[in-house]
């Protein structure tokens, strides 16, 4: 079994085989399954995501009504105009969206790693297909191999957002997302974990701060983010671009500042964004309630 | 580690909005009811940390209560689930503790009906996984998704052995194991946490085997 991402691509470049591949036969080892089994699960979550994506891109609103409708605007949008930073990156960008506004409507989704950040790894793989256009099973992969970076970052540091902010949830996720994108693009397991670190080094210190304590502002535009930060780090470690801190010290190093991070920055909605005065403004409309004192 | 499997990370498939006060909430609501082994008639939920501040946002208490009637994290029932839960008349209240706790989404779980009472510890540790760290004043680590028995019985030797006896016999491999207990030479708890899902069969078996007062299980 891996403990860290060295040994993870240890094992993929021992093995000449690709990290997805390292990931299906730990998951065969660890709960005795077939390969097919193994699969099928993965493919059913990869149904999810799809529909999840269909259903945003049709357009949804929160209980709350404080999201819901951008992935449609950013899809009109790029029908009728060349966006500037690019149809596949608008595009991994309006499907992240798409998802988390499935989940803030209490919607079904696929934790990725964790609902709140569930967009920046459907998003990019719905977009990046498009210009790949990938097998079914290679799609499947792609979770392999985000799973399988993800895997060693809930294991040495966390994926939750009330232990390590939001850089251990959206973080992660785009983190994932990028290694994945390196793998489909046809790049090596060691460029995987180049493209991991370079997107974790850029959402290291990320507050999670939910207005109202819900998974919505500024969670879905979070994934939005999670996802074009993803597709750039893809990107730079396909040119070869190397992170000079490797991976692992990353991941080591986003831990402890999670653990430094104050409770009010830890997904108690008492700090960032949530305690601005239109946080409260919409927290206090929320739940229908009169603006409690700081 | 913590975490054994892809589909802890690429999972669950659930209803959101989160998978830590969601997800890992009708999971920890689950666990009770699986120990409890029917449908409750009250439920008293004590939130900490993050789960106090901010349930009603996430839905963290349709989750717990979800879990208490046996949903699974992607039913879609769990939005109604309370109106549910009262209607066939369980009792329930919720408690917003300000009191610090080892981690930040615990809930304290006190279930019953008028033939017995069960208290439980869950913590919700990210990404919709859920462990039980305490089960009616024992202290305890139990991951809800594996597999487990949890066998009460008296502190005294050859109670382990007579419970792995009967797993030996029956061909069950034992991933982990933890033994806890008030006081010596009382009441003592066994956590078994298995590969596979046991049938009721040797469950049967082991509440006959020597020294063992009570059994119950945790599915997959």
């Amino acid at each position: 079994m891996f403990r860290n991402v060295a040994e993870l691509i240890e094992l993929a470049e021992s093995e000449q085989i690709q990290i997805s591949e390292v990931m299906i036969r730990q998951e065969m080892e660890v709960k005795q399954l077939s390969r097919e089994e193994v699969f099928a699960h993965m493919e059913r979550n990869l149904d999810v995501m799809e529909k999840a994506v269909e259903d945003g891109l049709k357009g949804v609103k929160s209980h709350s009504g404080l999201t819901g409708g951008d992935a449609v605007l950013i899809q009109d949008y790029m029908k009728n105009h060349t966006p500037l930073s690019g149809q596949l990156l608008m595009d991994a960008v309006s499907k992240a969206v798409a998802t988390n506004e499935v989940n803030a409507a209490m919607g079904t989704i696929c934790a990725t790693p964790t609902a709140g950040s569930a967009g920046c790894v459907p998003g990019t793989l719905f977009a990046v297909k498009n210009q790949l256009n990938p097998t079914r099973e290679q799609m499947v992969r792609y979770l392999f191999t985000s799973g399988a970076f993800g895997f060693v970052v809930a294991n040495n540091a966390s994926i939750s957002g009330a232990a390590g902010g939001c850089q251990a949830e959206v973080g992660s996720a785009a983190g994932m997302a990028a290694a994945a994108i390196v793998e489909m693009a046809g790049g090596t397991p060691s460029q995987s974990a180049e493209a991991m670190a370079i997107t974790l080094k850029n959402m290291l210190g990320l507050i999670c701060d939910p207005v109202a304590g819900l998974v919505e502002v500024p969670c879905v535009k979070r994934n939005a983010m999670g996802a074009s930060n993803a597709v750039v780090a893809a990107d730079m470690a396909l040119a070869g671009v190397k992170s000079r801190i490797p991976c692992d010290e990353v991941i080591d190093a986003m831990y402890k500042v999670g653990q430094r991070m104050p409770s009010a920055f830890r997904e108690t909605a008492q700090g960032g964004l949530a305690a601005t005065p239109t946080g409260r403004e919409l927290e206090a409309k929320v739940y229908g309630i009169s603006l409690k004192k700081e | 580690m913590k975490f054994r499997s892809v589909f802890d990370i690429i999972g669950p498939v659930m209803i959101g909005p989160s998978s830590s006060h969601t997800a890992g909430a009708a999971r920890i609501g689950r666990a009770a009811r699986h120990l409890f082994g029917r449908e409750p008639k009250y439920a008293h939920i004590h939130l900490y940390g993050s789960f106090a501040k901010t349930y009603k946002g996430h839905g963290t208490d349709v989750a717990i209560i979800g879990g208490l009637l046996d949903y699974e994290t992607y039913d879609e029932r769990i939005s109604t689930s309370l109106e549910t839960a009262r209607a066939s008349g369980m009792k329930i209240r919720f408690h917003e503790e300000d009191a610090h706790t080892d981690h930040p989404n615990t809930a304290r779980v006190k279930i019953g009906d008028e033939d017995g009472e069960l208290e439980l510890v869950g913590i919700s540790i990210g990404g919709g996984k859920a462990e039980i760290t305490e089960l009616n004043g024992f202290e305890l680590r139990l991951s809800g998704s594996h597999p487990a028995i949890l066998l009460i019985h008296n502190d005294r030797y050859g109670a382990i052995a007579s419970a792995t006896a009967v797993l030996a016999k029956n061909e069950i491999n034992i991933g982990r194991m933890e033994v806890s207990r008030k006081a010596q030479g009382e009441q003592a708890l066994m956590v078994i946490e298995v590969d596979q899902n046991i049938d009721d069969s040797i469950l049967n078996e082991l509440e006959r085997a020597d020294h063992i007062t009570q059994v119950a299980k945790i599915s997959d």
